[in-house]
């Protein structure tokens, strides 16, 4: 059991994060902390593509010798990049709908004086 | 160099993504430049679509390699008879709304066109992007620029706008985050993202409990952008506020280009012996379906507004589409895949006439209508095509997919979806003959009584040409996809039914 919750913490770390995000998103009622649940939800998604690249000792996967090398170094030796690369396109993605979500926070709070989702619900009737 | 090798797949997605980016400059030397900058774009889209259809239609599915790295390394662009039909879709539709959005928008967003033609520029790459790319992440990509220039349009509305755009956004985004993570999942189970290779790679994993877990987020994420019930509560509040061009162009695409990668990844990526032999998931999906037809139904006719009844009839025709796919025979899922065709066409049609009863009485109610088939003939014409082709009346195109979904539906003995379809078309019929009645003439007086003082005749008071063109243009493709289904569904759609359907 131990040996499972150790071997395994780095994907039990995504799922816990994920989870506060999605309670978040769920049971708060102030939209601000709705985004951040938001936030941690997608930010643990990326935490699990960084996981499933990493790899204990690894190295870049670039020939060393460069183009002359005799041996390709083996897909076991290296670091898959994929992931990451993946990722940095992620975090883009992620930043960009923070910052939407953000405008229209602004809109909503200029509209109606409040963040609270009850409030605005009442206001808006 | 001829015509046949142009580029058309980079084409397509990048003059749009280059001239998004040119209009705030432009803009800022000249405000007026802009809009014949867009038209131009879209319009160079469109006959790029063309081009690749007739090519596809000739010579079969064409690739295009990024940067010339072979697939599964590189990222691909592969077009095959479906994607060619949604990419003329999407681009035959947005030249429409561009071209109808002139007018609505200098009323409804005045001073803002910059802004708005900015993002529907990109929203357009989004959608276009994600019709042909080949590639599982790059889809991811579109699938969200294409969400997050939506999230900014429906912001700009009247009421409660900015509210249900932050609904749509938590939702939209979780939906998205689901089919990252399954196509994360994918990537560690065979380490390919190119959808051809994962098709080749699939068949020797699906007993692995990853590939099933993948199956499933990707599944819900598309779903939730697709607004399947019960995963729909985002959608009739975003589109109703958001201003009528946004809506006549986000409503019928965006669920539509959903459904098209719902079935893409079911289709290509995955392969009936999964779905059906090990996860039995078309089951499900005929729920669903039967559920979203009856709620969207039943949600439709307790409206008093125009629009919000129009999305909860897109919630209930998205479950035609699912139900039509978990029917799975070949006949149905015919059916379906050429009503996301015809539902695009008929939610254009009402959205602009939503739009041009919005640009003459500053209301999208069905009290909106009050009169109108006086006041607005044409528009009346366009709303009658409309309308006939939501209920399924037999020349337009909204009858022929029925068809072939109540035909699969009975083939396979599924009596459920197919009272669903029935009952839901009568409950159209009702839907759209509250609003006929408003239209009448009578209801343009308080009483007969005044009727009879007045002796006045209405005058005649339509929506400008700009707008009406494109409302025609849109009911001829309803009358003409009705009446040339065969070749539709002959030519093109019957290659995108997969082989090893049941029936």
């Amino acid at each position: 059991m131990l040996e499972f919750l150790f071997g395994k913490l780095n994907y039990i770390t995504y799922i816990f994060l994920m989870m506060v995000g999605f309670y978040a998103m769920m049971a708060k009622r102030n939209l601000v902390k709705k985004l951040i649940g938001l936030n941690i939800f997608q930010w643990s998604i990326i935490l699990y593509f960084i996981c499933i690249g990493a790899k204990r000792g690894g190295t870049i996967p670039i020939v060393e010798g460069g183009h002359g090398a005799t041996h390709v170094i083996h897909a076991l030796q290296y670091v898959n990049p994929l992931p990451h690369v993946l990722m940095l396109t992620a975090i883009v993605v992620g930043v960009g709908t923070t910052g939407v979500s953000l405008a229209i926070l602004l809109m909503i709070y200029k509209k109606y004086k409040t963040l609270e989702e009850d409030e605005i619900l009442g206001r808006m009737k | 160099m001829n015509f046949y090798q142009l580029p058309f797949p980079i084409t397509i997605v990048f003059v749009p993504l280059l001239v998004c980016f040119l209009i705030p400059v432009f803009g800022w030397w000249k405000r007026t430049v802009c809009y014949p900058m867009v038209v131009t774009a879209v319009s160079i889209s469109f006959i790029s679509s063309l081009g690749i259809a007739t090519r596809v239609l000739q010579q079969g599915p064409v690739q295009y390699f990024m940067g010339g790295w072979q697939p599964p390394w590189g990222i691909e662009f592969y077009i095959d008879h479906l994607n060619a039909v949604m990419a003329v879709l999407v681009t035959f539709i947005s030249l429409l709304v561009v071209i109808f959005s002139k007018k609505s928008v200098e009323k409804e967003l005045p001073e803002k066109e910059l802004p708005f033609y900015c993002l529907f520029l990109l929203l357009f790459t989004g959608l276009i992007g994600i019709v042909v790319t080949g590639d599982m992440f790059n889809l991811y990509v579109f699938l969200e620029i294409a969400s997050l220039s939506t999230y900014a349009l429906i912001a700009t509305g009247e009421g409660r706008a900015a509210y249900s755009a932050f609904k749509y956004v938590i939702l939209g985004t979780v939906g998205a985050c689901f089919y990252l993570l399954g196509v994360g999942y994918l990537y560690m189970a065979t380490g390919s993202l190119n959808m051809a290779d994962l098709a080749g790679i699939l068949p020797s994993l699906y007993g692995s409990k990853v590939v099933i877990t993948a199956f499933i987020f990707i599944m819900v994420g598309v779903a939730i952008k697709m607004a399947l019930f019960p995963l729909h509560i985002w959608l009739p509040d975003a589109y109703t506020y958001a201003p009528s061009a946004v809506s006549s162009f986000v409503a019928p695409l965006m669920t539509k280009v959903g459904a098209y990668v719902f079935i893409r990844i079911l289709f290509k990526v995955f392969k009936p012996e999964f779905f059906m032999g090990v996860l039995h998931a078309t089951d499900i999906m005929l729920w669903f379906g039967i559920f979203a037809i009856l709620f969207g139904g039943i949600m439709a006719l307790s409206q008093t507004d125009f629009k919000k009844m129009l999305c909860y009839i897109i919630v209930a025709e998205i479950g035609y589409i699912i139900g039509g796919i978990g029917v799975a025979n070949p006949t149905a899922v015919k059916g379906a895949i050429f009503h996301i065709l015809n539902d695009a066409v008929m939610a254009t049609c009402l959205f602009m006439v939503a739009g041009m009863i919005m640009y003459k009485t500053k209301g999208h109610g069905i009290s909106d209508f009050k009169a109108a088939f006086v006041k607005m003939p044409y528009t009346t014409v366009i709303f009658i095509a409309g309308a006939l082709a939501v209920i399924g009346v037999p020349p337009t195109c909204g009858f022929f997919s029925k068809w072939y979904l109540l035909l699969g539906g009975i083939e396979a003995g599924q009596w459920a979806f197919v009272a669903a379809l029935l009952i839901c078309t009568l409950i159209t019929i009702a839907l759209f003959f509250k609003v006929i009645d408003q239209g009448l003439y009578i209801h343009a007086f308080k009483d007969a009584s005044e009727q009879m003082e007045t002796h006045q005749e209405i005058r005649s008071d339509d929506a400008p040409l700009m707008m009406l063109i494109p409302g025609f243009i849109i009911a001829a493709a309803i009358f003409l996809i009705g009446i040339f289904n065969q070749p539709i569904l002959r030519g093109i759609i019957e290659f995108a039914v997969p082989k090893g359907l049941g029936g």
